[in-house]
């Protein structure tokens, strides 16, 4: 178990990669606690609308929060699963399973981008 | 609903409970809230929810070495900081000693889109980790019921709540939930229903202008509790809630008199004074002298050093003080050298309950003997009649626990009867001075009397109370055929009495006088018939004599007489010559 309330190495890692990056670079974060079915479907549809809307453009990580519990603070993480789009900015979030695609592309505001 | 007195031991049995360290609210439940169960705190916006939750998270922490979780939706953990640091509350420290974690989780309705199926883990997760991060025995939810503003999914939200409640049981923390109060209902979700071990409420009412603060143990399963709304305040110490109608009539009675201060009052009752911790009243008309009185008992009281608390209503302290050194009370002495607390409040600054427990504080704080209240009546001001007695009685019933005496001022309107108190509590008191203006000649002037005293022989007798530049002063009224008299006219009585006496005393002197005069007469008189008669039997007896030497000489006339015709005596003048031989011998 690591330090809480944050552990900003690890915030800092998973950050990286997309300090940097342009404004067509997507970074998500899926968090998620323990390989449950709502998870397993969850990180399904969000690989799935990724490759149809965002291909070659996106980033997925995935937090288990199981793993790292004191994560869930620093996004304000309740519901699970929640995906949180960090870049680009503002952030959002999304949260459920995703299997309502509409509504996840709402929520990730792919949708009037892509009409 | 179950009774508030019984058996501790019984209830302590049955339910382990967390004290809260709050004051007043560990004795209503009987010892606090139900050990790892969730307590569910509800009531209106603005009515001491959060702090309550919080002061039993941060007493927990410090007093009874329980660190606990505060999980608020509402204010960050700054905000948190800050709104409690005015309590002495240093939330930060706590942080770093590890006896306190504050996790903020902020839902941004905007920012979410839901998207399907979904949990709260999230929240459980970080709950967990926030628990097992300081080991925490406490946990606080404020307020939860944000979530649904969070969430579309009520269905899901509250499987999840009654899931986390389950939880909360499970993992033996000792959870309280704050619910804002709904229509009809004790929380607007209803979350009441999720929550079954213990759930109080909170309420603050206004009331003529003036706010007050009430809590009530709506439920407590498996324990006995208090049933009543008892009010609380919140103040710089953080919240009080007074129990204090749990108080029975058992306070032991002490058998010790202290003096009233003024020599004349002590004689009046039964000629030792007060019963220690017994309950004083005086009432009087405005100007009669009551907190000259009572500031007569104060200044005994810190004469035999015994600190004295004097709760004014009317004066602030330096005004008192003053007012009192001019029927020579030097009180300045006594609060320079703290054996006197002054505490002048407007009675409008705090509600009855506000009142009640700044007495209490002080009382806790400064453990006086005496305790003055003046007057009882501006105090009373700030609430109903029957909220006014009822506060009473738990003021009077806590100083009698205490054993602390308690003083008490009251006006009365000169118009009304003068045993008729603005309030009834002349049942609660056991020494009731009525102090009363007698308005006869023109001139107004004050009386006193003692009008009960329990447990000792009293002094029925009206008393003519004076207020001079070296004290407080009882003189006799006059009680005559022309009835009571004071002041002037008591004055002028008695110098009519003096001068009628005086009258008296010169009319028998002259009565005296006379009748020495006449004894003189009498005397004089007698004296001069005295004289008269032993003028008259001088003559007499001159008379007498020269009778006497008449008849000698008739006889001897007569002898010579015979002699010389030289007849014979005879037996008659023979007896008799010897006697007269010698003359006879002297004729020769």
């Amino acid at each position: 178990m690591t330090h809480y309330p944050d552990d900003p190495k690890t915030l800092d890692q998973l950050s990286a990669s997309g300090a940097n990056s342009d404004m067509n670079r997507w970074q998500l974060r899926l968090y998620v606690a323990g390989k449950t079915a709502k998870s397993v479907a969850a990180l399904e549809n969000l690989k799935r609308i990724c490759e149809h809307h965002l291909p070659g453009q996106y980033e997925i990580e995935v937090v288990d929060l199981l793993v790292h519990p004191q994560l869930a603070k620093g996004d304000q993480i309740v519901a699970i699963p929640t995906l949180v789009r960090k870049l680009p900015q503002p952030i959002r979030k999304v949260i459920g399973d995703l299997s309502n695609v509409d509504r996840a592309l709402v929520g990730l505001q792919l949708r009037p981008a892509k009409s | 609903m179950s009774v508030v007195t019984r058996n501790g031991s019984l209830t302590g049995q049955a339910l382990a409970k967390a004290p809260t360290g709050i004051q007043g609210l560990d004795e209503i439940t009987g010892g606090g809230l139900p050990r790892g169960r969730p307590t569910l705190v509800c009531g209106a916006a603005g009515c001491g929810k959060t702090l309550l939750a919080m002061e039993f998270l941060v007493r927990g922490a410090i007093e009874f070495d329980e660190p606990g979780v505060f999980m608020s939706f509402e204010e960050t953990s700054e905000e948190l900081a800050q709104n409690v640091a005015s309590l002495g509350f240093d939330l930060e420290e706590l942080e770093r000693e590890r006896k306190l974690v504050l996790d903020y989780v902020h839902i941004e309705p905007s920012e979410i889109e839901e998207t399907g199926e979904f949990d709260l883990e999230g929240m459980f997760i970080r709950l967990n980790h926030a628990i097992d991060s300081v080991g925490a025995k406490r946990v606080v939810l404020d307020t939860i019921e944000t979530l649904f503003g969070g969430f579309e999914n009520d269905i899901v939200l509250r499987a999840e709540l009654r899931r986390l409640f389950r939880w909360l049981k499970d993992r033996g923390v000792t959870a309280v939930i704050t619910g804002e109060r709904g229509e009809g209902t004790l929380t607007r979700q209803g979350i009441e229903e999720y929550v079954s071990d213990c759930v109080i409420l909170l309420d603050h009412r206004v009331n003529e202008q003036l706010s007050t603060r009430r809590l009530r143990i709506v439920k407590y399963r498996g324990a006995a509790h208090g049933t009543n709304e008892y009010p609380f305040i919140i103040d710089t110490a953080g919240i009080s809630v007074l129990p204090i109608t749990s108080i029975g009539l058992n306070h032991v009675a002490s058998e010790e008199r202290i003096s009233t201060g003024v020599e004349r009052i002590d004689a009046m009752l039964g000629g030792k004074g007060l019963y220690r911790g017994s309950t004083v009243l005086i009432s009087g008309t405005a100007g009669t002298g009551k907190t000259s009185l009572a500031a007569n008992f104060a200044n005994a009281s810190c004469q035999r050093n015994e600190r004295c608390l004097y709760l004014a209503f009317e004066e602030s302290e330096s005004q008192f003080v003053r007012n009192m050194g001019s029927i020579g009370l030097n009180l300045g002495r006594w609060t320079k050298n703290g054996l006197l607390r002054v505490s002048a409040t407007r009675p409008t600054e705090l509600g009855l309950e506000g009142h009640l427990t700044s007495v209490h504080r002080h009382v806790m704080d400064f453990r006086p003997r005496l305790v003055v209240v003046d007057p009882l009546t501006n105090f009373l001001k700030a609430g109903r009649q029957v909220e006014a007695e009822a506060m009473l009685a738990r003021l009077i019933d806590f100083l009698k626990v205490e054993q602390i005496t308690g003083v008490f001022t009251s006006l009365i309107h000169s118009s009304g009867a003068f045993e008729d108190t603005e309030v009834g509590v002349s049942s609660l008191i056991d020494v009731w001075i009525m102090l009363r203006d007698i308005e006869l000649g023109g001139e107004r002037n004050r009386g006193m009397n003692v009008l009960k005293s329990r447990g000792m022989a009293h002094s029925n007798q009206v008393r003519e109370f004076l207020l001079t530049d070296h004290g407080i002063e009882l003189r006799d009224v006059y009680v005559g055929p022309e009835g009571v008299l004071t002041g002037s006219m008591r004055l002028a009585q008695e110098s009519r009495e003096h001068a009628a006496a005086v009258t008296r005393r010169q009319d028998v002197e002259r009565r005296r006088r006379k009748l020495e005069r006449k004894r003189e007469t009498l005397e004089a008189q007698v004296a001069l018939q005295r004289a008269q008669f032993e003028a008259e039997a001088e003559e007499l007896n001159i008379l007498l004599k020269q009778q006497e030497l008449a008849g000698d000489r008739l006889e001897l006339d007569r002898k010579n007489m015979a002699e010389s015709r030289k007849a014979d005596g005879g037996s008659e003048y023979a007896s008799r010559a010897p006697r007269n031989k010698g003359s006879k011998g002297e004729r020769k």
